[in-house]
């Protein structure tokens, strides 16, 4: 078995008295993908935002890499902060800034590169993320939402990170940008070697990109395995999921 | 802890052998890149690196090598040891070379031409706002006659609304501010007119003064700050969510919906706001006058009535519907400016604040030479 490389253990976070999270216990392996899904407000992205430190849990662990990163502050946290991406819903891009200089953004932050360099280096990640140089130029309102969804990726990979959170990376992208997108993190992933942790709701994007799924649900993970196992589980939410005619669509369009 | 990132180029017979050493990430490069980048190995035609001593290796540093490699016009680079990683991130690389028009460098743009290029371009934005704003302003002006004589069209709750909002809620700071403007100017004029004995020309001051100049123009300081600045924001906020698109695409005219009422509720309560004003103003002085000039209210009030002309209350007043508009034309005017950025929304609020107060002070200007010449 690979080594684990996101590991939480007994999770609890709530929003004052609404409990999202209760005993979640949840392994991420290095080197794969994982498809985070789950009926809306089970907490899936609240989930990310536990593991990157951006919601604080009540109590339980979240390790990286073997190293317990819950409830860390200052340069520690800024230290583990360049092991994982993490590209938000919409794009997140700061919207004063060209797509250049939010893809240089955390390079300034973290390294101490030279300023030509790291320009030359910001447009290696566009292109990487597979929009044209010149995009870099634009401002991230000039752009539509696929473009902005790639030019996200590429400042969540500007520091080479290890680990690449990705919320919702297709939803609001058409099917072909959407397929494209699903292509781009594949082939990222395997030509980094990334872990890559997932949020979706697109059937299409877990069937065609994700080693193992892992969904939630009251609560705590309910199930977690390969598409295939899932499917065969005996779990009325999960045999609506992937039972429902989408569900039976995205299944058919991988074989 | 990362070890340095160390090189050794070699050139034999127009070939080159780049040993590369230690952990070569985007945290680490800096030590090597500036070097790298500049170094010249003249006549090379092919490229070999030997990766077997590297630590971690990343897409920054398969960035640098096939840079390097770029710049001496080799296309393609020999590897020798590296995990298949490595190896996979330098053909990577060397696939999204950027094409050769690209390349072109950065250029600050600076100097004399630059500063007449901006010169030239702020004057000319300059005299298109002035122009836009005009036509704005008829814009607004035949969609409020209509709203006259179609009554059916006009907004009754939202003009209820704005007035409330930035009418009524606007009182209590006017009155307040107001009244310690007036006590200032009452202080002013007795610590000056005593020396000359003329003391109970306080009254005459605070009385002109307020009545002409100061209530008005306050309150469409206060306006401009506090309900410009709103409208903007509020409509700006509205065109960034796509609402006044959806609002046109529902046969809903932004101009009636939106500009209309806003423009009739500040029409209509500017003057109130300037009535209230100009009486906490008179208030203020006549409060100072009474505790340290010893002007009894009752004398006060009696001589403003004899000795200050009621010119003086029409003047101030003829100039509130005037810059209750300004407010309330530029204010929505910058607010539909409003682009998709957040950005793009401070910028035509402070824009809004500052066309506003400029066109308060200069039209207050204009006004006061308009009746200096009749002779008000």
């Amino acid at each position: 078995m690979a080594k684990v490389a996101i590991k939480v253990r007994d999770l609890r976070t709530s929003y004052s008295s609404h409990v999202v999270h209760e005993h979640l216990d949840m392994d991420v392996y290095e080197g794969e993908i994982v498809g985070v899904i789950g009926p809306s407000g089970s907490g899936k992205s609240v989930l990310l935002r536990a593991i990157v430190g951006l919601k604080k849990p009540d109590c339980g662990t979240v390790e990286v890499y073997g190293e317990n990163v819950t409830g860390l502050e200052g340069d520690e946290l800024r230290e583990v902060q360049t092991l994982w991406g993490i590209m938000f819903q919409d794009g997140a891009l700061f919207s004063n800034l060209t797509v250049r200089e939010n893809v240089m953004a955390p390079m300034r932050e973290h390294t101490d590169l030279s300023k030509p360099f790291m320009r030359q280096l910001a447009d290696q990640k566009i292109r990487m993320a597979g929009l044209e140089t010149s995009a870099g130029d634009k401002f991230p309102s000039d752009l539509s939402g696929g473009m902005r969804k790639r030019a996200a990726l590429a400042r969540a990979l500007a520091l080479d990170p290890p680990i690449l959170f990705l919320d919702e990376p297709t939803a609001g992208l058409d099917p072909i940008t959407a397929g494209a997108f699903d292509k781009l993190v594949r082939d990222l992933q395997q030509s980094l070697s990334l872990t890559v942790f997932l949020v979706t709701h697109d059937l299409d994007t877990l069937a065609a990109t994700c080693d193992r799924i892992v969904a939630l649900g009251d609560k705590r993970v309910v199930a977690a395995g390969t598409m295939d196992e899932l499917r065969a589980m005996d779990q009325p939410w999960l045999q609506e999921y992937f039972g429902g005619p989408r569900g039976r669509a995205a299944a058919a369009g991988v074989k | 802890m990362p070890t340095a990132p160390r090189y050794h180029l070699n050139v034999t017979d127009h070939r080159a052998k780049l040993v590369i050493e230690g952990d070569w990430t985007v945290h680490t490069l800096s030590a090597v890149q500036p070097e790298l980048s500049h170094l010249e190995a003249a006549d090379v035609q092919a490229l070999e690196v030997d990766l077997t001593g590297v630590g971690r290796f990343d897409t920054a540093a398969a960035f640098l090598i096939d840079r390097f490699a770029c710049v001496q016009g080799i296309d393609a680079i020999e590897v020798e040891g590296g995990s298949d990683g490595m190896r996979q991130l330098l053909t990577q690389a060397a696939s999204l070379r950027p094409k050769p028009q690209e390349e072109t460098p950065h250029e600050e743009p600076h100097g004399l031409v630059d500063l007449l290029e901006r010169t030239g371009r702020t004057t000319s934005s300059l005299v298109n706002e002035v122009v836009d704003t005009l036509a704005f302003f008829g814009e607004t002006l035949m969609s409020m006659f209509m709203a006259l004589v179609r009554p059916t069209r006009m907004r009754w709750t939202a003009l209820v609304a704005v007035m409330e909002d930035s009418g009524l809620d606007a009182v209590p700071i006017v009155a307040f501010l107001s009244f310690f403007v007036g006590m200032v100017i009452a202080f002013i004029g007795a610590s000056t007119l005593s020396e000359f004995g003329a003391t109970i020309f306080t009254v005459e001051l605070v009385g002109i003064a307020v009545l002409r100049e100061f209530g008005v123009v306050l309150t469409a300081v206060i306006l401009a700050g506090r309900t410009n600045s709103a409208f903007t924001a509020q409509i700006g906020a509205m065109r960034m969510r796509q609402e006044v698109d959806a609002m046109t695409t529902l046969g809903l005219d932004p101009m009636d919906v939106l500009v209309v009422p806003r423009a009739f509720a500040m029409l209509i309560m500017t003057p109130v706001l300037t009535l209230v004003a100009m009486l906490f103003g008179i208030g203020g002085g006549a409060f100072v006058s009474w505790v340290a000039l010893d002007i009894n209210p009752t004398v006060f009030l009696n001589r403003i009535q004899e000795f200050v002309p009621i010119e003086n209350f029409w003047v101030g007043m003829s100039k509130a519907p005037v810059f209750g508009m300004i407010v309330a034309l530029v204010g929505c005017r910058q607010g539909l400016l409003v682009g998709g950025s957040v950005q793009s929304l401070g910028r035509s609020t402070t824009k809004s604040v500052v066309q506003a107060l400029f066109s308060v002070i200069v039209i207050d200007a204009l006004f006061a030479v308009f009746y200096m010449e009749l002779g008000w």
